[in-house]
């Protein structure tokens, strides 16, 4: 009996053989010639490892990783270290949530059906928005998603996309695009590194998109991309950042007709950056072109209420090619971490999450342009994140090494002068003035200003 | 246990919980008004409620209740592979080491990381017969588009821009043509014969110039072992396309045979369901694929690659790969997803995944056995992992349908199989009881299946009014889809 | 048991269509609609646009099923039925009543092709 597997060999044979068939036999219908028969293989143990032998491994593997929990650690860029409450890890570990499959069968799944449900209703209470879906599987393809949502819509062939997006979320887009036989234009930031005065024109345009607080961390006024999407009768997409919203007005609110964006920093674990678990909302008139699974309330035959997947003849299992999408599950244990994340906090504890965030990362801003060695790379409001500019020149690839040396992980370095910094609630004021008092020594004792 | 769970939206309020998670702020908080400007600023708080941990758990454990995991029971919902998810498995995802680590992190401080991935793209090379592997795919229709995408970017690098045409056969999964539609292929559907087998004649008279590839499933999704499938990717290479393997069903062939061997070029595998990494009502899973050299070139941005120095190996990431289709979504894929699929890996070893297959289809072959007499068996080619039996013979007599069976077996304490697929099916109810199924689970569903065919014949109505202990019973579907409610 | 009418034609794909001089309206047989099952949603987003015959006008869905709606013939789309929006089950009521576009007949002679009731019920059973 090998690893998990309940019934013996014995058992299993004498079993096949109460029905008239043979243990030996039943790969007969395998071809000789394809049959494994070198029995060896790099890379593959020949036998199974006993829980204690693999415990040790991956304990061991783990181990050769610098964490951020014990490295003071200043990186985001689209993934970010906030705290995560202790209630999450033990309801999702609850074998109900954890093991179960797609609730395809109602009556046995209305707890994962209610939690999308629920799900589906914050998002639509942060984004101000009208119908979201159950979850898609990151931020990044969120936004292809969302860009085709708005192709399907306006029967159009072209987006705009906004160089203040995630760049991993525009090469997403563009490997999206580029296989769907459609088009994107990446429009660059003006000076101040915002979207503003940078939209195109023209009628030929399916959708407009912006993220706010886009990628050097600045929010962006989305009131001109509503006006500047319906004068070219385009869509207005926004990817936007759900603890911001906590603070700063609401896509819906402002009128913009599809938000999208990445659900990990409400208390999702960073895991090296998966999963994750997108997120798309989008005004009513959207809805029957949604992509993905949508948990909808209804009653049942005794008039209880009850909760079902519906709209389901979007979907690829009864549309087949012309699905909305090929999407045939969602994220849906990490979207229920971040409901309970939503409902742990509430709207206070979301508030102070968003205010510390941005308090501190103001705070560590103003730290490192009162040292003399950095200025900013813009001058508009940020929210967690932003981005500064070594002022005379030099490596920070240098500075990030050296910076390792003393247990701490700089920013995310976008250039050889540009650094990309992001703070959340987690980070102390002390973190942060040593981490400055530490950059500043560096920078002044070691040669990191280079020529 | 309460029935009804009020929605969390519902819930009486606590006050004001600021600080009960988080400590207070340790830096003065600026006047934001003055920093963002007012019409940035939100001007009305959150519609979202303030309750207490309390409130929370017991709103969220009441709902777990209410849902059917594994652990419960057995769970042969066919095609999704419903095995144990090992506990040491999830303690392993969730080591600080692992947990804690930024995907953006300098490559020299998460070499345990990708020395991880790295092994594990050797583990499924070996398995699958396979030269290389990403990890970004995040789900099984995720590869499958992920897969196409690179057979598209293959011709397009030949300069064959005309091989617009995917065939897939009429058994196929919805995600096989829907995934070759977002990269703009056109379908071209080939027939299942009477044996439930592709039609090789009708592959032959739809194989042209315009092909691309074939994406097929093996054994498919009637749970068949396409024994012609030699000939069949010989056929779509002599004509210039591909072959895409939909790993959904892997789970039957682990260390018999390879899709490497049978002569695939491309392959996803369904983690979640292969290698016993949980479902998670839906996700996260993670869809791994692997292809042949030649398609090396078009594998999603980054690569995982082992450089030997002289005293120590090191594991980089490798961006610069001019003809890669680019990303497919953000970093490097579903990463706690891949530790466990690696410690599966680890648990079995080459012998042990052989054992894997064995009793996956010795079980699928014994439940079919002892429930063959009970329903209508429309297929009599061997059995692999999963079955197909129908509900044909109970609507004629008996006007009892399969979702009236599917709905009876809840009431046994068993997640009902797959229903209504394949679409080529009337009937259709697909069973697969996983290699990890018990002696007791095994001889209860066979107990029930019968069970329920004999309470057919007796008690139609018994069936058409079940489930009769849940919290609900038989949603409308209909009330849903035409008003729909899709939020509080 | 499905009901065919014999005041108007039909096409394979189950769309019937009934001329009033130069205009149609076109909707789903009662064999399709039985076929379907409970309608939840019927849509035609191609208003004002010209089509040709075979070309698609919109989609019916009932909870499981969708099915695209072919134009029988060539015209331009004027209306769309919109009582539909609201009340999809009306088409399961009376699928001969609940037409689901009026169109502009481009070529009435494109009328003569199409099947009468009785060759289409040999069809559609």
């Amino acid at each position: 009996m090998s690893g998990y597997i309940p019934i013996s060999r014995e058992k299993r044979a004498e079993l096949l053989e109460s029905v008239g068939l043979k243990l030996e036999n039943l790969f007969d219908v395998i071809p000789d010639e394809i049959k494994i028969k070198n029995k060896d293989f790099p890379g593959l143990n020949a036998q199974g490892l006993s829980e204690q032998e693999i415990a040790a491994q991956l304990s061991n593997l783990a181990e050769r990783n610098k964490r951020v929990d014990q490295y003071d650690s200043y990186l985001g860029a689209g993934f970010y270290d906030h705290y995560t409450p202790a209630v999450i890890d033990h309801i999702i570990g609850r074998q109900e949530f954890l093991t179960s499959y797609t609730p395809y069968q109602a009556e046995m799944s209305q707890g994962t059906l209610q939690a999308i449900f629920e799900w589906q209703s914050y998002i639509c209470r942060l984004t101000g928005l009208d119908v979201s879906n159950s979850s898609v599987y990151d931020g990044a393809s969120a936004a292809a998603e969302a860009l085709l949502l708005a192709c399907r819509q306006t029967k159009k062939t072209k987006v705009w996309v906004s160089e203040g997006l995630n760049p991993e979320y525009i090469a997403t887009i563009k490997t999206y695009f580029h296989a769907a036989g459609l088009e994107v234009e990446v429009g660059a930031l003006n000076e101040q590194g915002t979207a503003a005065g940078t939209y195109p024109s023209g009628d030929d345009y399916a959708g407009f998109l912006i993220q706010s607080p886009n990628f050097f961390g600045i929010i962006e006024d989305m009131r001109e991309l509503v006006k500047k999407a319906e004068q070219n009768k385009a869509l207005s997409v926004v990817s936007c950042d759900l603890i911001s919203l906590a603070m700063f007005k609401s896509p819906g609110e402002v009128g913009v007709d599809i938000a999208c964006g990445e659900a990990q920093p409400l208390g999702i674990p960073l895991n090296f950056g998966g999963p994750a678990v997108g997120f798309l909302a989008a005004k009513q008139k959207l809805m029957r072109k949604m992509p993905g699974r949508i948990a909808g309330q209804t009653t049942d035959t005794e008039g209880k209420i009850a909760y079902v997947l519906t709209l389901q003849a979007r979907e690829q299992h009864i549309r087949r090619e012309k699905a909305t999408s090929n999407i045939c599950t969602n994220q849906a244990l990490l979207a229920t971490a971040a409901t309970i994340y939503l409902a742990l906090n509430g709207r206070s504890g979301l508030k102070e999450v968003a205010e510390q965030s941005a308090a501190k990362a103001i705070y560590l801003h103003n730290k490192l342009i009162q040292t003399g060695l950095f200025e900013a790379v813009y001058n508009k409001p940020f929210f967690r994140e932003f981005a500064v500019k070594l002022r005379h020149g030099g490596s920070l690839d240098v500075l990030n090494k050296k910076l390792l040396e003393h247990r701490v992980i700089g920013g995310l370095a976008l250039s050889d002068d540009v650094w990309l910094l992001a703070v959340t609630e987690n980070k102390t004021k002390k973190a942060m003035d040593d981490f400055v008092a530490l950059v500043s020594n560096l920078i002044r004792q070691e040669n990191i200003l280079g020529g | 246990m309460k029935y009804q769970t009020d929605l969390i939206f519902d819930l009486p309020q606590t006050g004001d919980n600021t600080n009960r998670i988080l400590k207070k702020c340790d830096v003065i908080k600026p006047n934001f008004a003055e920093f963002y400007g007012e019409d940035l600023l939100r001007e009305e708080e959150l519609n979202i409620p303030n309750l207490s941990e309390i409130q929370v758990l017991r709103h969220y454990t009441n709902m777990s209740a209410k849902n059917f995991g594994v652990e419960n029971g057995p769970y042969p919902l066919g095609s999704c592979t419903m095995k144990y998810n090992p506990k040491v498995n999830e303690n392993m995802a969730n080591l600080p080491g692992f947990r804690n680590t930024h995907p953006l992190q300098p490559m020299e401080t998460v070499q345990g990381n990708l020395m991880l991935l790295y092994n594990l793209e050797q583990q499924l090379n070996a398995i699958l017969g396979m030269d290389h592997f990403t990890f970004q795919p995040s789900a099984g229709a995720h590869g499958e588009l992920t897969g196409i995408m690179m057979i598209k970017a293959y011709h397009e690098a030949n300069g064959d821009f005309d091989r617009k045409v995917m065939l897939i056969p009429d058994s196929a999964h919805g995600t096989n043509p829907a995934s070759a539609a977002m990269a703009e292929f056109e379908i071209r559907e080939i027939k299942s014969n009477a044996d439930g087998l592709v039609d090789i004649e009708d592959l032959k008279q739809k194989i042209d110039d315009k092909v691309a590839g074939i994406m097929l499933t093996n054994p498919n999704t009637l749970g068949l072992f396409e024994k012609d499938v030699k000939e069949i990717t010989g056929l779509i290479h002599a004509a210039g396309g591909l072959c895409y393997y939909d790993g959904a069903n892997a789970n039957a062939i682990l260390m018999q045979t390879r899709p490497g061997d049978m002569g695939f070029d491309v392959v996803h595998l369904n983690v979640h369901k292969t290698f016993g990494t949980p479902h998670g009502g839906g996700g996260p899973g993670a869809g791994p694929v692997g292809v042949k050299k030649i398609l090396e070139p078009f594998l999603p941005t980054p690569l995982i690659k082992k450089i030997d120095n002289a005293d120590q190996s090191t594991y980089i990431l490798a961006y610069d790969r001019p003809q890669s289709i680019g990303k497919v979504r953000a970093f490097i894929g579903s990463f706690s997803v891949c530790v466990k699929t690696y410690a599966y890996i680890l648990a079995y070893g080459r012998q042990g995944l052989a054992e894997v297959s064995e009793a996956a289809v010795a079980n699928s072959r014994y439940l079919l056995e002892r429930v063959r007499n009970s329903y209508h068996v429309p297929y009599q080619e061997p059995a692999m992992h999963e079955f197909i039996i129908t509900a044909a013979r109970q609507k004629e007599k008996y006007g009892v349908t399969t979702i009236d069976i599917a709905k009876r077996l809840i009431d046994y304490g068993y997640h009902p199989p797959t229903v209504y697929f394949p679409l080529i099916v009337p009937e259709a109810m697909m069973i697969e009881p996983t290699d990890t199924e018990t002696l007791e689970g095994l001889e209860g569903l066979a107990d029930a299946f019968n069970a329920i065919a004999e309470e057919a014949a007796e008690n139609p109505d018994l069936l058409k009014s079940a489930p009769h202990n849940m919290s609900i019973t038989r949603p409308d579907e209909t009330k849903a889809a035409r008003n729909p409610i899709l939020k509080a | 048991m499905a009901e065919y009418r014999d005041d108007r034609y039909y096409v394979e794909s189950h769309e019937w269509i009934l001329t009033d001089g130069d205009t149609a309206t076109v909707g789903i047989s009662d064999f399709a609609q039985e076929e379907l099952g409970d309608i939840v949603y019927v849509e035609a987003d191609s208003v004002g646009e010209s089509l040709e015959k075979g070309e698609i006008f919109g989609s019916v869905e009932s909870v499981k099923v969708a099915s695209d709606l072919f134009m029988p013939i060539d015209g331009e789309v004027l209306e769309f039925n919109e009582v539909l929006e609201e009340e999809p089950e009306l088409i399961n009521e009376d699928a001969y009543a609940a037409w689901i576009i009026k169109i502009k007949v481009s070529d009435p002679s494109q009328i003569d092709d199409l099947l009468d009731a009785e060759k289409y019920q040999e069809i559609a059973e």
